[in-house]
């Protein structure tokens, strides 16, 4: 019990990716896709860290941290986005922003 | 107690992960998803990255939710209204994610059976002083670009959400 497999960080990502794909097709809210969306990104990091210890290099900590700023921006610009949304149209579904020109 | 520690916070990272997806309130699933990164902070330390599992609790689970969370009150965003989901989706969905995710780790299992051991304390190179030397010299454009790219992203949102003033 001193130690962990690899394959079992990788699985742990794998099933953490898949429930956030399934909360992009699955959810109507734009908030909750957008935390899906964050939940993926997530689940990818900790593949970028596993295999960082596998290959004894620090370049899976950076690549990591750039995800991290990467999805910092993404936050900003999207919640800006759905606030522009939400001032047009009081709804936060999906479905009903099928238009960007109205 | 490596796999302890692991079983424990990889059970809390998938309960919150599953309470992110089915919850129906927003506000919910902002607060499982905090739940989700302070679990994998813990996961990045067995895996010996001490900066990381920092700047995943100070950023992540800091900043970004908490952009996320303020903006869910300002909204004021209610339960999510059931439907909308078309009979393919609801029939097909869960079985073809099962299946996915059962193929997924079915091939990883195979690839990386009887490999590599993670043992707390093995990896070493995951304070700030590596880092920080990595990323100042082989990565320096990248991190020079991500500034530009941040203050772009902040203009951005600035231009996005304010009142427009006629």
């Amino acid at each position: 019990m001193d130690s962990v497999p690899l394959s079992w960080y990788l699985i742990l990502s794998a099933v953490l990716f898949a429930l956030g794909v399934a909360g992009f097709l699955f959810r109507r809210n734009l908030i909750t896709i957008f935390m899906s969306i964050e939940l993926m990104l997530n689940a990818v990091n900790l593949s970028f860290v596993a295999f960082a210890y596998k290959l004894n290099q620090v370049d899976g900590h950076i690549f990591a941290f750039f995800v991290m700023v990467v999805a910092a921006a993404e936050a900003a610009v999207g919640l800006a986005i759905i606030l522009t949304v939400f001032k047009r149209r009081p709804s936060l579904a999906v479905d009903e922003v099928n238009a960007l020109k109205y | 107690m490596d796999a302890l520690l692991f079983l424990i916070f990889a059970a809390i990272a998938v309960g919150c992960g599953i309470s992110v997806v089915v919850q129906r309130h927003p506000i919910t699933s902002a607060i499982s998803l905090i739940g989700v990164m302070g679990a994998l902070a813990v996961l990045y330390l067995l895996l010996g990255a001490e900066f990381l599992a920092a700047v995943q609790v100070v950023v992540y689970a800091g900043a970004i939710m908490v952009l996320f969370i303020f903006v869910i009150m300002l909204l004021n965003a209610g339960v999510e209204a059931p439907g909308g989901v078309s009979w393919p989706v609801r029939l097909l969905g869960l079985p073809l994610l099962v299946v996915l995710v059962g193929l997924l780790s079915f091939l990883i299992h195979r690839s990386f059976a009887g490999g590599e051991e993670v043992r707390f304390g093995a990896f070493t190179q995951g304070g700030p002083r590596q880092i920080g030397r990595l990323l100042f010299t082989d990565y320096l454009l990248p991190f020079e670009v991500t500034s530009v790219l941040i203050l772009i992203a902040i203009l951005g949102a600035v231009v996005l959400a304010r009142k427009e003033i006629d």
